[in-house]
């Protein structure tokens, strides 16, 4: 099929609300109040505001998923009130006027082969056989992945690969509104840019309206034409707090947007500075890693012998000291994250060893891997990628007081931690319930409940808020002049900036498929 | 372990076959063999299975690979049976409380027999069938619901990621210090504890399907298939093989007398 063919096919979808609102099942206040906009037929809009302004459900019940089941997996009676229409007509009743992309590459991803993921939306909306396949090929090429085989399993796809294939799907489905919630916000650099330069062009060619929510404005300020600034409803506030051309609406608003935590363009959150960024190679010596190999996989038995894992990465060399940052930094896939847990002690190094010196090791034994839970935690913390990971109880306060419990000792610390992090309001919280921000300042409490000497964090800062991110490097560079060592895995060059310390630069390993 | 689970490059012949007819074939001989526990019928079985290995493209490494837990029940389900049957005929093993005898030794190897030749049917099966392919047979063929069949199928995608995630689980618990070693006791905490973690991900990824296959027009009436599944002669020849087999094992027990239908007793 020619590209004209399928430009003309599409037909750009308008959005109209008026008075909307909507109530999860189960919550007091409304998620989204009294929402007036109208978008026209080919628009472009970034949708920002601070957590809890209603950006993801607004885009959920353009998608016409609203309702069924909500982010907590949970069906219920919730609320709707007013109207909220696509080309006059309710979002449910138009299956594929509307395409949605969400955050998570994982679950954007329905079937084990490239071509019959991008078929599915097609499938589910009637198109003939014969159509389909035209509609895949042109999709694929639209997002730039024609070079891979229709069969090509999409487990071996890269995270900002799954992105461009979950729009090749939607694409296929040629929907008049393009739906994007933080589309990047778990990708690397590289990552992110193949996914806006994807989006970009398909709208091109397409020209349809386009909807997209993103705290980093700076990615997708130069494609849209219109930025609306939401507000968490309330009976007296309208739910849009702004709305206008991009640049004016960043120069109106520039300072009340940063204070809400958006990423503005060339605006970096001030953050305290460190008192004095001592010279490499001085502060106490507490963890080294010499001539280590370090993989996920575990060895396996052939009969009597030992196989070890192939090793994603060899060679590596590390000293980590106290009061002294450490970022490991590098492209996706290096096996950055592997070599921080390896040297957080959880994963067993493949060959080499880590060695933990005297000063932390406190009569545990020099091999941290070997250590007890109980003897790990207070001496190498570890926060995880994913807070929700290492949630283990039902309640913050029972979270931040886990540690001290094991331990028998630091309970006095949690008040300061909880004060600190500004968890105090939240003590009676189930963990699950908080939003992104709120779950990330607890993980690191939680770890740093236990008191250790080493602060091992991965990729602390992704997908969060200017807010939580400024919050997060000046505790940090608090802890590290309090003589903690903090090593993190990161892609975030501002944020290494912003700790100073010592950065080592992985290199790629293996050639993973463009 | 992903790896072994997927058919990638597998282009042998019955990997061709429509998933339906392999089905139907080994739905056949597994109920004949079920019927008696003999050792001809099942022998017979197994070497036709056998030779139908290199169709199927499987080799005996990637057997063990893959039925290895099958295999191993099968051995211990004849060796059992061969120690705890009642004994009939000369004695040739007397330790104490257990005994084998000619009579009970050849109930073993029949039920050994018998597990083999009805396992491996379903590992041949497995081995060639693409779960894509067997969902569009499903759905378009045998007309069972398609918002089942690929429910179950986009699921099936998130065990493998469910593997990866315990592991990273069990990594970040150690971080708390919650201990994945030390005591039984402890030790069967610490995994109640991880695999709650594990379900609570679960939902939380298959409520994120879920909203993804839905804003894909998911779950409405009329659908159609990109893949069609079709019936050729091959499938044919899969069903006929599946019927000789079955009806061979079943001849060859009844002449050599052998055939021994389960609910009679022996």
């Amino acid at each position: 099929m020619a590209p004209q063919d399928a430009a003309a096919a599409v037909r750009p979808a308008a959005v109209t609300a008026r008075g909307w609102g909507w109530r999860h099942a189960g919550r007091t206040k409304p998620a989204v109040h009294a929402l007036d906009l109208d978008i026209s037929p080919g628009e472009r809009v970034l949708l920002l505001g601070p957590s809890g302004a209603g950006k993801s459900t607004l885009l959920h019940a353009l998608a016409g998923v609203l309702g069924d089941i909500n982010d907590d997996g949970e069906a219920g009676d919730a609320d709707e009130s007013g109207s909220l229409l696509i080309d006059g007509a309710v979002p449910r009743a138009q299956r594929g006027r509307a395409g949605l992309v969400q955050q998570d590459p994982e679950t954007q991803v329905v079937l084990s082969r490239v071509g019959d993921d991008v078929a599915f939306g097609a499938e589910n909306l009637a198109v003939p056989r014969d159509a389909i396949w035209a509609r895949v090929h042109e999709a694929l090429a639209d997002v730039g992945l024609s070079h891979l085989p229709l069969d090509h399993s999409t487990s071996a796809l890269s995270g900002g690969q799954k992105q461009r294939l979950a729009l090749a799907g939607i694409l296929a489905m040629r929907p008049g509104l393009i739906l994007l919630d933080e589309p990047t916000a778990n990708l690397d650099p590289d990552g992110v840019l193949e996914v806006r330069d994807a989006v970009a062009r398909c709208l091109d060619k397409t020209g349809a309206t386009l909807v997209v929510v993103e705290h980093r404005v700076s990615v997708w300020k130069d494609l849209v034409d219109r930025i609306v600034v939401l507000q968490p409803g309330s009976a007296a506030d309208p739910a849009v707090l702004l709305d206008g051309p991009p640049d004016r609406v960043l120069s109106d608003a520039r300072a009340m947007l940063a204070a809400a935590g958006v990423w503005v363009p060339g605006y970096v959150p001030a953050t305290r500075g460190r008192s004095e960024v001592p010279a490499p190679g001085t502060g106490n010596l507490l963890l080294a890693a010499e001539q280590l190999a370090v993989s996920r996989g575990r060895p396996r038995r052939k009969g009597l012998r030992r196989i070890p894992a192939v090793p994603v990465q060899e060679g590596l060399a590390a000293q980590v000291r106290a009061g002294q940052a450490l970022a490991i930094t590098g492209p996706n896939g290096a096996g950055k994250s592997t070599f921080a847990l390896t040297l957080a002690g959880l994963l067993e190094p493949v060959f080499g060893k880590v060695s933990a010196t005297l000063d932390l090791s406190r009569g545990a034994g020099i091999d941290p891997y070997n250590w007890k839970a109980e003897q790990l935690i207070s001496r190498v913390g570890t926060v995880f990628q994913e807070p929700e990971h290492q949630f283990v109880t039902g309640k913050v306060l029972d979270e931040l007081l886990f540690g001290p419990r094991h331990l028998g000792h630091g309970e006095d610390r949690v008040d300061e931690l909880l004060e600190r992090l500004r968890l105090t309001q939240l003590v009676d919280a189930n963990p699950y319930t908080l939003s992104g921000g709120e779950k990330r300042r607890l993980s690191v409490a939680t770890v740093l409940a236990a008191s250790p000497q080493v602060l091992v964090l991965d990729e602390p800062t992704f997908g969060q808020d200017a807010n939580t991110w400024a919050e997060l490097a000046s505790f940090l560079s608090e802890l590290l002049d309090a003589g903690t060592a903090v090593v993190s895995v990161t892609h975030d060059a501002e944020f290494t900036a912003a700790l100073g310390g010592v950065e080592l630069r992985m290199a790629a390993t293996e050639a993973v498929a463009p | 372990m992903r790896q072994e689970l997927t058919l990638a490059g597998n282009r042998a012949l019955l990997a061709r076959a429509n998933p339906l007819s392999k089905f139907g074939a080994v739905l056949l001989i597994t109920a004949v063999l079920a019927l008696s526990i003999d050792w001809v019928s099942a022998s017979v079985a197994l070497v036709f299975e056998l030779l139908l290995f290199p169709l199927a493209g499987l080799t005996l490494t990637l057997l063990w690979q893959r039925g290895w837990p099958l295999i191993l029940a099968a051995a211990v389900g004849g060796w059992s049976t061969s120690i705890l049957a009642p004994d009939s005929g000369r004695i040739l093993l007397d330790v104490g409380i257990w005994t084998m005898s000619q009579g009970s030794l050849q109930l073993g190897i029949g039920f050994l027999l018998r597990g083999f030749a009805i396992a491996l049917p379903a590992v041949l099966l497995m081995s060639c069938t693409d779960p894509t392919d067997l969902a569009d047979a499903l759905a378009q063929k045998a007309r069972l619901p398609h918002r089942f069949v690929l429910g179950t199928l986009a699921a099936m995608r998130l065990v493998g990621l469910m593997a990866e995630e315990w592991q990273t689980i069990g990594m970040a618990r150690r971080a708390r210090g919650v201990g994945s070693r030390g005591s039984v006791g402890q030790r069967v905490k610490a995994t109640l504890g991880q695999s709650f973690g594990l379900l609570v991900q679960a939902i939380r990824r298959a409520s994120r399907l879920a909203v993804t296959m839905e804003a894909r027009g998911f779950g409405g009436g009329n659908r159609t298939w990109a893949r069609e599944s079709t019936f050729s002669a091959l499938d044919l020849g899969v069903v006929a093989g599946g019927v000789v087999m079955a009806g061979l094992s079943l001849a060859a027990a009844l002449a050599a007398g052998t055939w021994n239908m389960v609910w009679l007793g022996s």
